[in-house]
């Protein structure tokens, strides 16, 4: 090499490692590496959604103020709820649980790493989606729950409102996947020795969360599907001038909307229940109480959602039977308020901005939880609720609660992910900043609720008190814009120049501490045996090992098999959205007087024989499973052929149907019998193709005697959606065709 | 007017949510104090000193203990929302024989509301005159988008939906005026759909009655004459009703009354001669994105307007 080259390579050669390492991110499948990018994509939407934030606080400084107009005021609160709710809340979230279960339960990465990638790349995708209805000259402006019908076309023409549906389906359809992983994962690719009952507190909140996401955003999504095909196809689902229902909308949006406080919420319960054991230097007090109580709450959170809606007139009965589910939720998070205080209780507790966040955390998010309670009483919600008292309750709850949370695992976790310690002294900045202005922003709203301010007004009347209260409620939201600043300084400084973390600087008890920081490529050198709940405690602690003292049930060593157990997640996430489907069938074409086009227009029996055609094809895949695992592969073949040609017989007379259907001018935009029949029936039929695709793959990788296929469970995995296909036809069958339920 | 309508009630329903909600307020400091002192003093005690603490995991008996409190208080707030639920506030949805379905009949519009007394014929807009100490069922409904109702001192909130007909209670203890607001964001204007409800002793509600119920002769004076014309000739009265001349449509709020008001466009301005005809002359100044357009009136078709309103008593 000759002199003259040397400063050429020089200047080449970071160009060239800086685009190698975009590409090693950009293509990676690393849990870590996901993690981290779901965290980076969660913190730039948070610049986002803060700036909307503070908008919205300078328009209310005054009254009468004209800073922002009323147009771009509604705009603002809708994007600030839908970017904090989807793009900074759940991916942030989700990013910590994708870095660390992996980590505490000893495995070398999660089920589905493709998978993964898919999921994180699905948030960008769905932001920049949303984000780019801005350019359409007007964002979404219903208010993130997007109440019918101020959403529907005639309240709603700019297409802000169709980017909104289409982003959130997107990221719905992200948040199930990821799900799926970390469900299966935790379910699956434990380390030896761990048995459920001893995987750390945090890991047992993901699986909780991960249930509630996968059973809760496909309502999301029927409903977001009903939207849209209102919008775009000229149904009526939501629509009350042409028969639709304005209240349905609300009812699915908080069947999702309920759970997804707890999807929010038990994470960041899991973040501090590694905290504050950690820097107490105990073990968490009472853990089947923590962790049972979560699981109460994941059952009770599906039977509380109408308490949304207690203003909407749904009778005495419906009130408090609500009003009842969600004061019993009031009890095992009080529960778990207990066990973090005892945990507390005769500890050794070390200060840090980790632990000081924790606290912050319980006396903030208790707060929360009781203004909860009051809501809980129906009478005080017929005075406070759509105030700004609802909006302090709710960032009480999601600030001192999952905020706090997710600073609490910052602290903590850094040094992990990075090798670095954060500093302490910002760390503390921050904190103040931050309890400060959540405290000084939110308790002046509690104040305006009980002076009569409903929740999104862009402006008010000079009314005594309401300006000094707002100009209260802005100097808090400056000063926690200043304390996220101080956390990205301190995070820019420390990645550089922080003190060198080592493994385990906080002598944490979990096995994410067992590994260097940050960790290798596939986390563990060896995966470790695990004998209790504190792994790394009882190796440091062999005198007072927990694995003598605190004997907890051994693992079996049994592990579901990740493709079934996949499927069934996924099955089951399908099935709530077909319910609701159907649910939404049942409500429109039950009770109408007369005139209703009755689902006579359908011709029953031909759709009877299309219908055996469908269910024969379960058996024959049966029949081909049956084959295949005898080891009969020449006949596996035939009735897996068999399989696919049964199914796309009942596809193409479905394609007859439509075609008689709308050449005869039975269109979607007919009427709610023609909405509801070919929503359901074509989703379903989307479901049929897809199913069909994926046994045309297996097939064919059969043929090329691929081994994943003739030894795996690929197609018992594929069989279990197929069959499920064949359920819910059975379901629509009974209740379009033959008119059960009505 | 009042600076804590929820905490200065003016009816028996809104007293009894108030007192309610005070108990539960206090229910909840306690909570909160014994908590937070639980995490001061632990803070306070518990500081590392070196020696490893003693490894409690928990007991079995204290966690059912501790559940023990709140779920009598559960029970509690429980039993007496219930109460709360079943008694004051409690609406009959179906009315009862031989009585009117409802005393009032008001609907949410973007962004007014409309306002009928029922079996009297009277019609108006954004104020609901009550006589004290009667207890009135109002219906509830939406011409568009939901709306919701709320009176903080007189009752409780209520959503205006479309499709569908939700029922209170209304009632005022004490004559005098209090603020109604539109609680569910509804659109563009949602900050601008406030109403008065004045309540009136019996006397004086009878009086107003009276007074609402005569159909505003027609005007005598030469420019309130032109300003009917101009009414009647513009599409004015393609929205909006006027008694006696015919204009009956009711997506506009009605003008029957409109000088006898204290308020226009739904809490934006008060009523006076000078800000009608800053709001005739453009509407959108002051409430941007409001139904109302702006006709380019010519300053003399905005004096007649005015004067011809202003015989709207």
């Amino acid at each position: 090499m000759s002199e003259s080259d040397l400063p050429s390579s020089a200047e080449s050669a970071p160009g060239k490692a800086a685009l190698g390492n975009l590409l090693d991110w950009i293509s990676t499948v690393d849990h870590k590496k996901i993690g981290i990018l779901y965290i980076c994509t969660a913190v730039f939407f948070l610049g986002l959604g803060g700036l909307e934030a503070l908008l919205i606080r300078v328009q209310l400084l005054f009254p009468n103020n004209d800073f922002l107009s009323a147009d771009l005021f509604n705009q603002m609160f809708t994007m600030h709820g839908t970017t904090m709710v989807f793009l900074v809340g759940m991916p942030v979230l989700v990013g910590f649980q994708n870095y660390f279960v992996p980590l505490m339960i000893g495995a070398r990465d999660v089920a589905f790493p493709r998978l993964n990638a898919m999921s994180y790349w699905l948030l960008p995708f769905g932001g920049i989606l949303l984000y780019f209805s801005f350019m359409t000259g007007q964002a979404p402006d219903a208010g993130w729950f997007s109440y019918a019908p101020l959403s529907t076309k005639p309240y709603n023409l700019m297409p802000g409102q169709d980017y909104w549906i289409i982003g959130l389906i997107c990221l719905g359809i992200g948040s199930v996947a990821a799900s799926i992983n970390i469900f299966v994962t935790v379910l699956q690719c434990r380390a030896p020795g761990m048995s459920l009952q001893r995987v750390p507190l945090f890991v047992w909140m993901s699986l909780m969360t991960a249930i509630l996401t996968i059973l809760a955003l496909p309502a999301l999504n029927s409903a977001l599907a009903m939207l849209l095909i209102d919008r775009l196809l000229g149904a009526a689902f939501f629509e009350p001038a042409r028969g639709g229902s304005a209240v349905l909308w609300q009812h699915y949006f908080w069947v999702f909307g309920h759970p997804e406080v707890y999807i929010l919420i038990l994470p960041a319960f899991g973040m501090i229940s590694e905290v504050i054991p950690v820097f107490s230097r105990k073990p968490i007090y009472g853990y089947a109480f923590v962790a049972g109580s979560s699981a109460v709450i994941v059952l009770l959170s599906y039977g509380v959602w109408a308490h949304h809606m207690f203003a909407v007139g749904l009778g005495m009965g419906a009130d408090m039977f609500f009003a009842v589910g969600t004061l019993l939720i009031a009890l095992p998070t009080g529960l778990k308020i207990f066990n973090w205080t005892a945990t507390m209780w005769g500890g050794a507790i070390r200060l840090t901005t980790a632990m000081m966040f924790a606290v912050a955390f319980l006396l903030e998010f208790v707060i929360g939880g009781l203004t909860g309670v009051m809501f809980a009483a129906v009478p005080i919600d017929w005075q406070l609720t759509d105030t700004y008292f609802v909006v302090g309750h709710f960032h009480y709850v999601l600030i001192g609660g999952t905020v706090f949370g997710l600073f609490s695992a910052t602290y903590y976790w850094f040094p992990k992910m990075t090798g670095r310690m954060l500093s302490e002294r910002l760390g503390k900045w921050q904190l103040w900043l931050w309890v400060f202005g959540l405290n000084a922003t939110f308790l002046s709203q509690h104040v305006l609720g009980v002076m009569g301010m409903p929740r999104r007004v862009y402006t008010y009347a000079d009314n005594p008190g309401w300006m000094a209260l707002n100009a209260f409620a802005g100097a808090g939201a400056v000063a926690m814009a200043g304390g996220t600043l101080v956390m990205l300084l301190n995070i820019w400084v420390s990645v550089r120049k922080g003190e060198e973390a080592g493994d385990n600087p906080w002598e944490g008890f979990t096995l994410e501490w067992a590994t260097s920081s940050p960790p290798p490529a596939e986390n563990f050198a060896v995966i470790p045996e695990v004998a209790s709940r504190r792994p790394v405690w009882d190796l440091d602690h062999p005198e007072v090992a927990d694995a003598e003292r605190e004997p907890t049930p051994a693992d079996t060593g049994w592990r579901p098999d990740k493709l079934v157990t996949s499927a069934w997640a996924f099955v089951a996430s399908e099935a709530v959205f077909f319910l609701l489907l159907l649910v939404a069938y049942v409500v429109f074409n039950t009770d109408v007087a007369g005139e209703i086009v009755s689902a006579a227009m359908l011709d029953v029996p031909r759709t009877a024989f299309f219908s055996v055609a469908l269910l024969g094809s379960s058996f024959t895949l049966w029949r081909a499973e049956r084959l295949l695992n005898s080891g009969h592969h020449a006949k596996f073949r035939l009735w897996l052929g068999l399989t696919i040609v049964l199914g796309g017989f009942f596809i193409c007379g479905q394609a007859v149907e439509y075609y008689g259907l709308i050449s005869s001018d039975v269109t979607i935009d007919d009427n709610l019998f023609t909405a509801t029949f070919f929503t359901v029936t074509g989703f379903h039929g989307l479901h049929v193709i897809i199913g069909l695709l994926a046994l045309a793959i297996v097939l064919v990788l059969a043929l090329r005697n691929d081994r994943n296929v003739l030894g795996g469970t690929t197609l018992k995995a594929i069989g279990l959606y197929w069959h499920f296909v064949d359920v819910v036809w059975v379901a629509v069958f009974c209740i379009i065709y033959l008119g059960f339920l009505q | 007017m009042s600076n804590f309508p929820v905490f200065e009630p003016a009816s028996p329903q809104a007293e009894a949510i108030r007192d309610l909600f005070v108990q539960v307020l206090w229910i909840s400091g306690g909570i909160f104090a014994i908590v937070a002192g639980l995490i001061c003093v632990a803070l306070w005690k518990f500081r590392a000193a070196g020696d490893l603490p003693e490894q409690d995991f928990g007991s079995h008996r204290k966690e059912i203990a501790w559940i023990v409190a709140p779920v009598i208080v559960v029970l509690w707030i429980a039993a007496i929302s219930a109460k709360l639920v079943l008694t004051f506030n409690a609406v009959p949805q179906a009315h009862p024989p031989g009585e009117q379905v409802a005393d009032l009949i008001v609907t949410g519009h973007q962004w007014w509301w409309e306002v009928e007394y029922a079996g009297t014929g009277i019609v108006s807009a954004n104020e609901i005159h009550i006589p004290v100490g009667k207890r009135l069922r109002v219906q509830l409904s939406s011409a568009d988008v939901i709306h919701s109702f709320w009176v903080a001192r007189l009752a409780r909130k209520m959503d205006a939906i479309p499709g569908r007909e939700n029922f209170i209670w209304l009632q005022a203890d004490a004559a005098g005026v209090y603020q109604g607001r539109c609680a569910e964001f509804c659109g563009t204007q949602h900050a601008w759909m406030n109403f008065l409800v004045h309540a009136h002793e019996p006397e004086d509600y009878e009086k107003w009655l009276a007074r609402e119920k005569i159909v505003p002769p027609a005007p005598t004076d030469s420019k309130a004459i032109a300003g009917r014309r101009t009414f009647l000739s513009l599409t004015c009265s393609q929205c909006h009703a006027i008694a006696g001349t015919g204009a009956d449509r009711s997506i506009a709020p009605d003008l029957t009354h409109i000088a006898s008001r204290s308020e226009l466009a739904a809490g934006v301005l008060v009523n006076s001669p000078q800000n009608l005809r800053r709001w005739l002359k453009d509407p959108a100044a002051f409430k941007p994105g409001c139904k109302m357009p702006d006709f380019k009136l010519t300053d003399q078709q905005l004096d007649d307007l005015v004067a011809y309103l202003e015989t709207l008593k």
